[in-house]
């Protein structure tokens, strides 16, 4: 029996070959199919839960180790950072069961904030870290992640990079023996409470503790060494290892050196594979990691060698590698041949741009428009943040004036006041971000009497990441019915005293909405709410009738992509259109019919 | 076998189901298969690709030069990719362009027409209509299974028609599964005629 599964349905089925016990996780994209994966295949006995943010599944993974369970934490490398004060206090307390942390990077980056690397917190931490290079590795290598977590008790890091996640392979009769039996949780303050003398003498404990693990490391069978014994050799982790493997290929006789566990260094494997090698390249993405550790490995042990790849400008200093960019950089290194290459497009007609935009019939769309339109003409700023709705930014919208990271629309909103109190200052926010951390941000606009309008575009999922439930929705992972947590008595409870809720497709009561809040001191909320075209099906099609003086203000204003000129003459995508009617609210000639029952039809 | 297939589109155009069921079908027919998708912000109307490396690989994306032949749901999509055709592959393309929201905005006249040129000119192709093809199912929602169809047809897949068909009532809801047996067919026809 094989299964053709996606890298994050590799660790996933891996996960459950282990025994997990408990699964928690925040979506992420490349990392959100873990979670989804777990729930698609048996797993009787397994604790699965969406955690309403990073921290939240970290501290939730970690009691349950503390206890003896098995448990797995997924995210996005930037939701590294939100949980990162639990992660940084747990590697001084340790857990009991086996904890692996799975924190996807995303080298491009290509759907994240930062190009941050997990290697560099595992260090940070002092916790090991493991990192596969295909989906098939990624199936074994969790496995041992559990198994040397337990070992050391300690929490571990496991960090696929997006081609390893997105990649599909085949994983040839995964286990899956139902969870991992475990003792329980004994009590033990001395243990389990985390106080200044325990970290001073944990902090001495995981510092020998990690030489003992590099030791450990050093036989560990992904780090290994293949090829010849050239003098020039080259090092490499990840997907990266994939792509000069592809060249490689046919030059056996280069020495290739893959390490799987770029912490704790294994010195013992390095210093062994790296004798007779006059010259090194490292090959690896985001940081130059591996290549410091290599000089400070030479410095260490008085190493004669020259170490090339990202400091010294050999490999770039950002963006993802490829097999093309990695063979051109194996082939100037070692002075080989060039890959064959296929057409050359320099001849090519001008391409196209294509930015992500919001989709056809989006609510977002018209809660950006209502606003941009009741804003109109006055000073105003606008706090995006980080959800499909970050695509608001794109023209001929251009509502998106700041995007940080998650919740931080709504505090940035409050700071923009506190510096202009002419200006009426916006925080967007999608409902997942409004849970995962709005709301404090909502806490403290109030507590510090801040002027702001909060804008809640509660499209009843989590969009970007592929339609996860969220606290909002009355559905978990337990495939359990549960009560919604309603957004607008959440807002009452903090005490914001202005809440109104409308239907975002319904253009005149929205912009009143955010003209009636304009007017109005302190914290105002306007909840726009519609939900994802993506799980609601369509209302219809709108069509354009004679009446069209091809004008096209409806292209102009709202950028919809099922509006579209056909021989200069504007045009529906039947195909796209979702019948939202927010373009036939626009018309000044009511050109724009829709054939559903609201608002917007020929008069 | 040894084949790598580059799939390419708009987000929103059906490349992901197109790519697995040629996934799926080459390891029906007994050949190790390796894949790869974009998933997250890009899908949202960005250009989107799929690799499927059929036989022996390393990496998941397919090298440029390297692919026997390009699926282009989209005519500009198709030029955008060229660079990952061998010499002696094959491009599958549709002619109708999907007009990105700036080009809506700028009405710069983008319609396809010139990148179609460019790859009549430069590499073995075959042309095919997604409305022409798909009008007799009332949607070009079914492109993505007539095109597969072309591709079968074309005799350069090197999948047969009965094991991508079988996968197809597989991954397909049973109501639809009729509608895109026969886009599949549709495309087979349009795929066979073709000598080239």
């Amino acid at each position: 029996m094989q299964e053709y599964v996606m890298g994050n349905g590799a660790i996933a089925l891996g996960a459950l070959a282990a025994g997990v016990n408990l699964v928690s996780g925040y979506p992420g994209t490349p990392s959100s199919e873990i979670v989804e994966t777990i729930s698609k295949y048996p797993h009787d006995g397994v604790h699965l839960e969406w955690s309403v943010n990073e921290k939240a599944a970290m501290e939730v993974a970690a009691s349950a180790a503390y206890g003896g369970a098995r448990t797995m934490v997924t995210m996005k490398q930037v939701g590294l950072n939100v949980a990162a004060d639990p992660l940084m206090s747990l590697a001084y307390v340790g857990v009991k069961g086996g904890m692996v942390v799975v924190s996807a990077d995303d080298p491009g980056p290509i759907s994240s904030q930062t190009e941050q690397d997990t290697r560099r917190f595992a260090d940070f931490a002092r916790i090991p870290v493991f990192d596969p290079s295909s989906p098939e590795e990624a199936y074994e290598m969790i496995q041992d992640a559990f198994a040397y977590s337990e070992k050391y008790k300690t929490p571990v890091l496991f960090r696929p990079t997006t081609r390893v996640c997105h990649a599909y392979a085949s994983i040839e009769n995964p286990a899956n023996n139902g969870p991992k039996a475990y003792d329980g949780f004994v009590k033990d303050s001395k243990k389990w409470v985390i106080f200044p003398r325990l970290s001073y003498m944990n902090h001495a404990m995981i510092e020998q503790r990690n030489v003992e693990i590099g030791k450990d490391f050093s036989t560990y069978k992904w780090n290994r060494v293949e090829g010849g014994n050239s003098r020039k050799a080259v090092i490499t982790s990840g997907i990266s290892y994939a792509y000069a493997k592809e060249y490689l290929k046919d030059h056996t006789d280069i020495k290739l050196i893959k390490l799987a566990t770029a912490y704790p260094l294994p010195e013992d494997f390095l210093l062994q594979a790296l004798e007779g090698v006059e010259e090194l390249l490292c090959v690896e993405e985001l940081s130059p990691y591996i290549e410091e550790q290599i000089l400070k490995l030479a410095g260490k042990h008085a190493l004669s060698i020259k170490v090339s790849g990202k400091l010294d400008g050999k490999v770039p200093a950002s963006g993802e590698n490829s097999s093309n960019l990695v063979a051109d950089i194996l082939s100037e290194f070692l002075g080989t041949e060039k890959l064959v290459r296929g057409y050359d497009g320099s001849d090519a007609p001008s391409l196209p741009m294509r930015p992500p935009v919001l989709c056809a019939g989006c609510p977002h769309r018209a809660s950006f428009y209502a606003v941009k339109q009741a804003m109109k003409g006055k000073k105003a700023y606008f706090c995006g943040d980080i959800g499909c709705y970050t695509l608001g930014n794109a023209m001929p919208l251009d509502m998106v004036d700041t995007c940080l990271c998650m919740g931080a629309g709504i505090t940035m909103a409050q700071g923009f006041h506190w510096i202009d109190g002419e200006g009426t200052c916006f925080g967007f926010v999608g409902d997942s971000t409004f849970f995962a951390s709005g709301m404090t941000g909502v806490v403290n606009a109030v507590y510090n009497n801040a002027d702001m309008i909060l804008c809640v575009l509660d499209n009843s999922t989590t969009a970007m990441t592929g339609h996860q439930p969220h606290p909002g929705i009355g559905r978990n992972m337990m495939g359990q019915f549960v009560d919604k947590v309603d957004i607008a008595k959440v807002l009452e409870g903090i005490g914001v005293h202005k809440i109104i809720t409308v239907n975002p497709l319904d253009l005149a009561a929205s912009v009143a909405a955010v003209q009636e809040c304009d007017k109005l001191p302190g914290v105002k909320t306007i909840i726009f709410k519609s939900p994802c075209i993506a799980i609601s099906k369509p209302d219809g099609k709108c069509r354009i009738s004679e009446q069209c003086i091809n004008c096209k203000k409806c292209i102009r204003e709202i950028g919809c992509p099922a509006l579209i000129t056909v021989d200069g003459n504007v045009t529906i995508d039947e195909n796209l259109c979702t019948g939202c009617g927010l373009c036939s609210q626009i018309c000044p000639v009511h050109a724009i019919g829709d054939d559903t029952q609201k608002g917007g039809a020929i008069s | 076998m040894k084949k790598d297939i580059l799939i390419c589109g708009v987000g929103g155009q059906g490349t992901v189901l197109a790519s697995k069921i040629i996934a799926a079908s080459a390891m029906d027919e007994g050949s190790a298969v390796h894949s790869a998708e974009t998933i997250g912000m890009a899908q949202r109307g960005g250009s989107v690709t799929s690799h499927v490396r059929i036989g022996e690989a390393y990496a998941p994306l397919i090298p440029q030069g390297a692919a026997d032949m390009i699926l282009a749901f989209e005519p500009a999509e198709a030029v955008r990719n060229l660079g990952y055709l061998k010499k002696d592959g094959i491009v599958i393309v549709n002619r109708v362009p999907v007009k990105p929201v700036t080009e809506s905005l700028q009405d710069t006249g983008y319609d396809g027409t010139e990148m179609i040129a460019y790859l009549q000119k430069k590499c073995s192709c075959i042309v095919i209509d997604a409305e022409k093809i798909c009008a007799p199912f009332g949607s070009s929602r079914y492109f993505n299974i007539a095109i597969l169809g072309v591709a079968v047809g074309s005799g350069r897949l090197g999948i047969s028609k009965e094991t991508v068909l079988a996968e197809l009532e597989k991954r397909v809801p049973s109501k639809y599964v009729e509608t895109n047996k026969a886009a599949f067919y549709a495309g087979v026809e349009v795929g066979s005629g073709k000598t080239l």
